[in-house]
């Protein structure tokens, strides 16, 4: 074999030109091959797959399903879909839009708003399609439209469903409402059950229960020419509608208490210790949430972010209270279960008390003191210093402790978003707040429920439907049933678990109880008018908090209006033999738990006892345990 | 600062009076690229954020273009191994830690995120018409052997990503170097004889949604709704546009959205649709004429180095369209690949331009015949 040592490059040369000319044949032919392809297509069968892409117009189109009802436990209608009537314009029919404009505006009023937002939807529409000008037509407006119709080519006025929420504001926070879907609603909602619903659970209810609300969607296939004009419907899957949900809630209550607040900012909270059922959940100031549906006009929203009582914040589920001394039943509850008192023990109240060693004074409300007081006495007077020596014996690790399992500083699990956790002191906490030790001075004050500590409205009114239900929490919730459609039968939602009491010895819940019901019902308790003429025994606590500090500007200004000076709370559950329903009440400016809050949450027993079905006759006295 | 002008006014002339690009092979690059634009237009429903974004991608590809062609030829042949070297580094890499929707093309460099398989359309050609620059042509079986070394190693990366279509390409720009190299016609017949043998075994290590392609390039009408959607809506589009066309921006497939992809893959589809056989056969006749001016560009090289190179670039850019236009009259499978300076999409416009910026500096050193 003749090596080729060198390379011969004019040979290469000459070898390169023929093979790219046969590549370039190659090329060429093949090209051409797919030349010949496109005119077997495009001219060979050009008619068939002309026919074709004529044919080539079916189209699914979404249908959204119907939003379930909501109704509170005894079939109250609180959230409903009412038949509405828009104007919608077919841009292409018009000639003239501005013209058009101008003359729909002067013959049945169209707000700035509302011409802006149809700008913004002709444009990303196909001009065949109907464009909601203007929602909601009142019977006047559509009167007016009537007769002037010829006028208005292109215009129409058209049925749709819309959410209504007939209570209003009373129930603005806890149904919440419905509004358009948004950039941070496709995120959270999957999308091809979305495909055709417009609107979305925003808040409250809608927002928890949004997934069992909305249902499932349908579909259509629709024929449509060219232009995507549809032609007909050729094939239709009916949506399914949204199950309608019943809630725990009693309107009955809801609304009583309502009205008890006479618009003072506060809250309330009313549970069934025996399941966890939240019979009330009142947060005052309110919004109307049907102002939200159809998206909210620039001047209501401002007026309700810029009121100086948020009325846009629901209070029950995430205010901020500083519990004082209604957290009293839960420390003596503590104090008896950890073997620090006993029932019969007592304390010297003498005005004030001193740590030992320690100069600065910690008062009692009474001037010169409450004198010798046991633990049912404590509570029905409010005795700050029993309750000093009581948190001082404890120390913050054990009440802390304790205070946690009635569930304070953390979240109760509510079936709502949002909910806050409050605050309950501790070590671990200051050290993370402020990175500062843990002085004596803030666990004395922490036994009657100042300093830190800081309590939501639902999560007090748990700890005290866990108190009157012996100790056993069981998680509130919202959710009473669920339906499919309106004629089936309601499926109830399950009861949450109880937990382990919190009582390992059943008679220290009863010394606690005694005291409660001596708040209410003895010759000294400080909310002793409270129970008069009802027919049950009740069981509460007060709580009176300062609102500010009396080093405070705003104190020292407002110490001479005795109303403004306290943020007030009262706690109950009644029967106290039997609890059935525990209640709280939060006010914001007050002159005492006692005077203030107590009244309220009788309106709401009262309204309760409509929903008993047996109201016995008994007296306050003859009700009263027997020892 | 007089220096500096006249230094300026000196380069323009030049580059007047000799330019270094070549006038006709700009001028029909241009042009393709100007149809593109019309046709993203049309195709993206009148979006001119995406015209625009395309535009940039387009122009940042000719900067990059006329950027090579300042390089001299054997500045890239010295550098070429290294080049190599890297870009199949970089593949190994995105093999460990690269990102990308169910398959692993992306590398994310904070500032760009680009498929390293892209570089290789232009170094696989490099390495291979280096290596067989240094050997005696043509080439023997042994030369052949570390010759399918080269070509093995980085395409058994890009396939595994999986990316058969880019593999497939960069499979082909690395044979084209050797077919153009002058491989004895009974070797081709050998290497072909036994690919085919071999093609039941690649198929079983194809992957299902592979197969599934070319399954339904045999029966696209069994599963209408599914896999076989893209070819059947693609040739409604092709066979509806006629021999006129319906007119730019008449398309209904693409405009009712029963076209998929109609602005990548399937652009020809929204071309074929608007411009009708007449269309079609001009922009074909576009593309016969750039590869061809490359090929004489390449032919006119200076050594063999460049002349594998420029001819391998020429055909591969044959490939895209070959490729791309079965695919959408339903004679070849759906692999992924674009519809050279067309298709929507920034990697293969600039890394399509770089190559003919290659070609540029190629044709800059050319042959001075009787010059």
């Amino acid at each position: 074999m003749k090596p080729r040592p060198i390379k011969d490059t004019r040979q290469e040369a000459a070898m390169f030109m023929r093979r790219a000319l046969v590549g370039f044949l190659v090329i060429v032919v093949a090209l051409a091959i797919l030349a010949v392809r496109f005119w077997y297509l495009q001219v060979v069968h050009h008619d068939e797959f002309q026919a074709r892409s004529d044919a080539n117009r079916i189209l699914t189109r979404p249908l959204a399903p119907a939003r379930g009802l909501i109704y509170d436990r005894n079939g109250e209608l609180l959230a409903e879909n009412i038949a509405a009537f828009r104007l919608e314009v077919v841009p292409e029919q018009v000639r003239d839009m501005n013209a058009l404009l101008d003359d729909l505006r002067d013959t049945i009023g169209i707000s700035d708003d509302d011409i802006e937002r149809f700008r913004d939807l002709v444009r990303s529409k196909p001009s065949y399609q109907s464009v909601p000008l203007r929602l909601k037509l009142t019977e006047e407006d559509i009167a007016l439209f009537a007769v002037n119709r010829w006028r208005f080519t292109g215009v129409d006025v058209v049925p749709y469903l819309t959410r209504y929420y007939p209570k209003g504001k009373e129930f603005g926070h806890l149904v919440g409402y419905v509004g358009r879907i948004d950039a941070a609603d496709v995120e959270r909602l999957d999308a091809s059950r979305y495909a055709g619903t417009t609107h979305a659970g925003k808040t409250g209810i809608e927002r928890a229960y949004e997934d069992i609300l909305h249902g499932e969607p349908g579909y259509e296939l629709v024929e449509v020419n060219a232009d995507r004009r549809p032609l007909r419907v050729l094939e239709r899957v009916a949506p399914t509608p949204g199950q309608n949900v019943y809630l725990t809630i009693d309107s009955r209550i809801q609304e009583a208490g309502e009205e008890a607040f006479a618009d003072r900012p506060g809250a309330s909270v009313a549970i069934d210790p025996r399941n966890g059922d939240v019979l009330a959940m009142i947060s005052v100031p309110s919004f109307d949430p049907n102002l939200f549906v159809n998206g909210i006009s620039q001047t209501d929203y401002k007026a309700l972010l810029e009121d100086p009582d948020k009325p846009l914040l629901d209070r029950a589920l995430r205010g901020s209270y500083v519990p004082g001394s209604t957290v009293k039943p839960f420390l003596a509850a503590a104090g008896l279960e950890l073997g620090l008192r006993r029932p019969s023990d007592t304390i010297l109240s003498t005005g004030e008390f001193h740590i030992t060693g320690q100069k600065r004074g910690y008062r009692d409300v009474r001037a010169g003191g409450h004198g010798r007081v046991d633990l049912v006495q404590s509570l029905a007077q409010s005795v700050n210093t029993y309750y000093y020596a009581l948190a001082l014996d404890m120390g913050i690790d054990q009440l802390t402790e304790s205070m946690a399992k009635f569930g304070f500083g953390r979240t109760t699990g509510i079936d709502l978003v949002g909910e806050s956790a409050g605050v309950l002191p501790s070590r671990d906490w200051k050290r993370g707040r402020f990175n500062t030790a843990w002085y004596p001075g803030e666990t004395v004050i922490a036994g009657i429920g100042q300093g830190f500590w800081v309590v939501t409205p639902l999560q007090l009114a748990h700890g005290v439907a866990m108190l009157a239900a012996g100790g056993v929490s069981r998680k509130p919730h919202l959710l009473y049933a669920t339906q499919q459609g309106i004629g089936d039968a309601p499926v109830p939602s399950p009861a949450p678990p109880a937990g382990k009491s919190f009582f390992a010895n059943l008679s220290n819940w009863d010394a606690v109880r005694q005291g409660m019901i001596a708040v209410v019902n003895g010759p000294t308790g400080t909310a002793r008018t409270m129970g008069n003429g009802f027919p049950y025994v009740i069981a509460g606590k007060s709580g009176t908090a300062e609102r500010y500090s009396r080093t405070n500007e705003t104190w020292q200004s407002i110490s001479q209006v005795a109303i403004e000076r306290h943020q007030v709370l009262f706690e109950a559950f009644t029967p106290a033999e039997d609890p059935r329903i525990a209640v709280i009440v939060a006010l914001e400016a007050g002159r005492g738990g006692g005077h203030d809050a107590a009244p309220v949450a009788r309106k709401m027993l009262d309204a309760w006892l409509l929903g008993e079905p047996k109201a016995p006759a008994a007296s306050a006295d003859a009700a009263a345990p027997e020892p | 600062m007089d220096s500096l002008l006249a230094q300026l006014r000196y380069r323009v002339g030049a580059l007047i009076r000799r330019p270094r690009i070549d006038l006709p092979l700009t001028g029909a690059l241009l042009l393709l690229a100007v149809v593109g634009l019309v046709t993203q237009y049309s195709a993206s429903d009148l979006d001119r954020d995406q015209a625009i974004a395309q535009g940039i991608r387009l122009l940042l590809g000719g900067v990059l273009m006329t950027l090579i062609s300042r390089v001299p030829p054997t500045s890239l042949r010295n550098w070429t191994p290294w080049f190599f070297t890297a870009s199949v580094g970089l593949l190994v890499l995105v093999a460990l830690l690269g990102e990308g929707r169910g398959a692993h093309r992306w590398l994310d460099l904070r500032v760009i995120r680009f498929q390293p398989s892209e570089l290789l359309k232009l170094t696989m050609p490099m390495m291979v018409a280096w290596y067989l620059n240094q050997r005696p042509l043509p080439p023997s079986w042994s030369t052949l052997g570390v010759v399918s070394v080269l070509i093995a190693i980085p395409a058994a990366l890009i396939a595994k990503q999986p990316d058969l279509g880019t593999a497939l390409l960069i499979v082909a720009s690395g044979l084209f170097a050797v077919f153009l190299s002058g491989l004895a016609w009974w070797r081709i017949g050998v290497i072909i004889g036994s690919a085919a043998a071999a093609a039941p075994v690649a198929w079983h290590f194809l992957h299902e949604y592979q197969r599934n392609r070319v399954r339904m390039l045999l029966d696209p009408e069994a599963d209408p709704l599914g896999l076989g959607w893209h070819i059947i809506q693609s040739k409604i589009a092709v066979g509806s546009g006629g021999l006129w066309g319906k007119g730019w921006h008449n398309g209904t497939q693409s405009r009712l959205e029963f076209l998929p992809e109609h602005t990548t893959d399937f652009i020809f589809s929204v071309f074929a649709e608007e411009w009708g056989l007449i269309g079609v056969s001009l922009l074909l006749l576009l593309y016969v004429f750039i590869i061809g001016r490359s090929l004489w560009i390449a032919a006119n090289a200076r050594d063999t180095y460049s002349r594998l190179l420029a001819g391998s670039i020429s055909m591969a850019f044959f490939v895209y369209v070959v490729v791309n236009g079965g695919m959408i009259t339903g004679i070849l499978p759906v692999v992924g690949v674009p519809l050279p300076l067309i298709s929507y999409g920034g990697t293969s416009a600039v890394s399509l331009l770089a190559g003919f910026g290659v070609l540029m500096s190629i044709h800059a050193q050319r042959r001075r015949v009787a010059a």
